[in-house]
């Protein structure tokens, strides 16, 4: 203490008290808006990209959504539903529906990013709801094992433990998750689109799920160490396999081998 | 050789491997063997050589297997991965799991082994199934056959039963899956059931020996048992001589073919290599059975698309294709506080019931409704017995219903439709598949029959239309050498046997029965052209002209 309080004179107290003051308020408000980040979305939505996406909504979803999103006989209500569920939706082409059918499928994407982002906007401003995830969630870098653990207990019995899609009752099934981007994984987990459940933060932690993503990542990218995959469906893929092609080329063999004399 | 048998002295060979092979064969009389099995005939049709790929596959599965046997530890003992697959580095599993890992991983040539093992497996129970649809369709298990028959059954049996305790060793998800349904299918055994599941798993499934157990089924008694069904199979193909398919010069008492040396012996020999290539190409470009995508056993994930390997898809395709109501009738059950799960046991036990006890009794019952107990050695061709081909297409059909069942899921994904109506469409063809496949096989087979006897008799239409000088068109028909005729007439159609009384002067009932079926076999029948109607068929006036033309003149 007696050290300190003789260098309070020194010429650079000034500027080192400045600067200590600087840091701390500065790093202060980094945890305050970080945390904030964490419960709300992490795109502030300032009140034109509201006013935008109101505009896109009315011209693209109203017609089933109903104005105002609050549903009609054709769609549901997207009150509360959050940002999250409007980036999976229209950041996967699967809305606005092309048509009625068992579940809505992907296709190629009708909005670019700022559209897509200024539709959330709109809608996560009508009711509080999962916001986009932070793309530190969503790219990896977590623990693939775990991961796969989550996976098999809580998604493959649907998505096929390999992740190459399975079939649901009535027409409906669960898509192959190779390429899908680790936002939507992660969007899809705390929304639950179509027939999926949804899997909240209790279920499956933040860090749960991005050992998941992690996981579906890495084992897309190892590929297949033991050569073609056969769309990783299992035995009925190599069944089929080796009877058309196994026992084919061998049945060409043994005509070749007899060819000479009947 | 010409004065030399005269007080000859002992044969003295005049190399030094001369006189080795004599110490050798005047010792195990390897010269006396050899003429007797160089000199077997064996015919030469690309059919007859599935039974061949299943031998040569079982071979490439006891030298693959081997290799694996070093590498592999049956223990269920819980361990840590710590292999060089990242995405289970650190879980929880077997030790059973875990050495699989290593196999596929950390051994070299291990991957490759491992799937050179599970393709010869599936390719070796894959050409047991199509050799025997041959030896059925043709007719090959009627005396002396029918012995050899119920041995290429229970190697049927066997082929399974090896394959599915291999397929269960690795303990991943997929194999305990797999297991989970062989432990519930034996707890729906009534009564007993749950003792036989303890009994097997030693405790509650999946218990801590369950592994150890089928790896000894797998590496010991099932390989023992088929080795010696296959020897007494091949046993017995020697002493009955092989079956032919019908043709000129060939008849029930000669083989028409090339002897075992050196032509065939070279022939099959090449013809080994030639598989062993095919698998192994396989192993090299396709995966089989990942198991590092399934992860560790647990009771707990059932992941979808999980299915047994081929041979075992039928029961669980019945499986899957029985309802747990029926209408409003539960069809589990509790009789005197008993759980009878008849929901499990029917579909699990009796489809593949009927198809193993059809397919053993057989020779028999044909033998009984035909009463022909003669020996066959030529084969008959499958349209030449409309029932019998329709009985086996009736067969196959039920099977392949059943089998389809197994990847309704995949069916449903893969063509886009409800997972839903295929199993509504497959349950209605368990039933109805099997009866319209009968009646279109009879049918066609029948048609073809008639379509032969009309080649055999007016010849082979040409396309060319001819005037006659009357004005009159008609088709040329070129008849057929003497050859390609004998292969459209020379065989037998059996006629309907009807009920005769026996030596008490009375029709059984027994004896009625077997009239009515014979009469259901044999009603319909197409008669091979006998050579009365090939002469009158000379005096129709096609072949006359056909005559005419190729000697560029009218005679008549």
């Amino acid at each position: 203490m007696k050290a300190l309080s003789q260098k309070r004179r020194h010429p650079l107290a000034a500027i080192a008290l400045l600067l200590m003051g600087l840091l701390i308020t500065g790093g202060l408000y980094a945890v305050a808006t970080s945390m904030n980040e964490a419960k709300a979305s992490t795109t502030t939505a300032s009140a034109s990209d509201v006013e935008e996406g109101g505009k896109l909504f009315a011209a693209n979803c109203a017609t089933c959504h109903g104005m105002g999103a609050s549903g009609s006989k054709d769609g549901p209500s997207l009150v509360g539903v959050g940002a999250a569920a409007v980036d999976f939706q229209v950041g996967t082409g699967r809305m606005p529906m092309q048509m009625n059918g068992p579940q809505a499928m992907k296709k190629p994407v009708q909005f670019n990013e700022q559209q897509t982002s200024q539709l959330a906007a709109y809608v996560a401003s009508l009711g509080a709801g999962p916001a986009i995830p932070a793309d530190e969630l969503t790219n990896g870098g977590g623990d693939a094992a775990a991961g796969g653990e989550l996976f098999r207990t809580n998604c493959a019995m649907c998505h096929n433990a390999a992740a190459a899609g399975g079939a649901l009752t009535r027409g409906k099934f669960a898509p192959a998750l190779a390429d899908v981007t680790g936002k939507h994984i992660y969007e899809a987990m705390v929304t639950g689109p179509q027939n999926m459940p949804v899997f909240n933060d209790a279920n499956i932690t933040p860090e749960g799920k991005k050992d998941i993503i992690t996981f579906l990542k890495q084992i897309e990218s190892t590929g297949s160490p033991g050569g073609a995959d056969l769309g990783s469906l299992g035995p009925v893929a190599e069944g089929l396999f080796v009877w058309v092609a196994g026992l084919g080329v061998i049945i060409a063999f043994t005509i070749w081998l007899t060819s000479r004399t009947s | 050789m010409s004065a030399a048998s005269t007080a000859e002295p002992a044969f003295v060979a005049k190399t030094k491997t001369g006189r080795i092979t004599d110490f050798v064969d005047s010792r195990v009389g390897g010269s006396g063997i050899l003429r007797e099995f160089g000199r077997k005939v064996f015919p030469d049709h690309w059919s007859f050589m599935f039974g061949e790929v299943a031998l040569y596959s079982f071979v490439i599965l006891l030298l693959s297997g081997t290799f694996l046997t070093f590498f592999f530890d049956p223990s269920m003992a819980e361990t840590h991965y710590d292999g060089s697959y990242v995405p289970l580095k650190g879980v929880e599993m077997s030790v059973a799991y875990s050495s699989s890992l290593n196999i596929s991983f950390d051994v070299r040539g291990g991957l490759f082994m491992r799937q050179v093992h599970h393709w010869a497996a599936l390719l070796f129970v894959a050409s047991v199934a199509v050799h025997m649809l041959r030896v059925f369709f043709t007719g090959a298990f009627r005396r002396p056959r029918e012995m050899n028959w119920v041995v290429g059954c229970v190697l049927l049996i066997l082929a399974m039963a090896a394959g599915f305790t291999g397929y269960s060793l690795p303990d991943d998800l997929l194999s305990g899956n797999g297991l989970r349904i062989i432990d519930g299918v034996i707890k729906s055994i009534p009564v007993i059931g749950t003792y036989i599941s303890f009994f097997l798993f030693g405790g509650e499934f999946p218990g801590t020996a369950i592994i150890s157990r089928l790896y000894m089924l797998h590496i010991l008694l099932v390989p023992a048992l088929i080795l010696l069904m296959i020897v007494m199979h091949l046993f017995m193909v020697v002493v009955h001589k092989h079956t032919q398919y019908p043709g000129p010069g060939r008849n029930d008492n000669n083989v028409v073919g090339y002897p075992l040396g050196p032509v065939y012996a070279a022939k099959a020999g090449g013809f080994f290599f030639i598989v062993f290539g095919v698998i192994a190409l396989m192993a090299a470009f396709f995966t089989i059975n990942p198991i590092w995508n399934y992860g560790p056993y647990d009771p707990s994930p059932v992941s979808a698309g999980t299915q047994p390997d081929w041979y075992i898809g039928f029961v669980d395709g019945a499986l899957r294709l029985m309802p747990g109501t029926l209408g409003n009738w539960h069809v589990e059950q509790i009789f005197f506080g008993h759980v009878f799960t008849f929901n499990v046991l029917l579909p699990a036990l009796v489809p593949a019931g009927i198809l193993f006890t059809v397919m053993f009794t057989y020779p028999w019952i044909e033998r009984w409704v035909t009463k022909d107990d003669r020996e066959h050695h030529v084969l008959d061709r499958p349209r030449n017995a409309p029932t019998r081909t329709a009985i086996g297409m009736a067969g196959f059909v039920w099977y392949c219903v059943m089998w389809a069942a197994a990847g309704s899921d995949l069916i449903a994904t893969h063509f886009g439709v409800s997972l839903n109506d295929v199993t509504y469409w497959l349950r209605a063809l368990f039933f109805v598949g099997p009866i319209i496949a009968f009646i279109v096989t009879k049918r066609v087979a029948l048609a073809l029959q008639r379509k032969d006897r009309e080649i055999a008799l007016h010849g082979r239409e040409t396309g060319r239309i001819v005037r006659l000088p009357h004005g009159e068109f008609i088709e040329v028909h070129a008849p057929l050498d003497e050859y390609k005729r004998y292969k459209l007439v020379g065989f037998e159609s059996p006629q309907v046997q009807p009920a005769v009384p026996n030596e008490h002067g009375v029709v059984t009932r027994k004896e009625k029965r077997r009239a009515l079926l014979s009469r259901w076999f044999f009603e319909d029948r197409v008669a091979p052209a006998t050579p009365a109607e090939l002469e009158a068929a000379h005096g129709h006036g096609h072949e006359a002209v056909e005559a005419a033309e190729g000697t560029k003149s009218l005679t008549h």
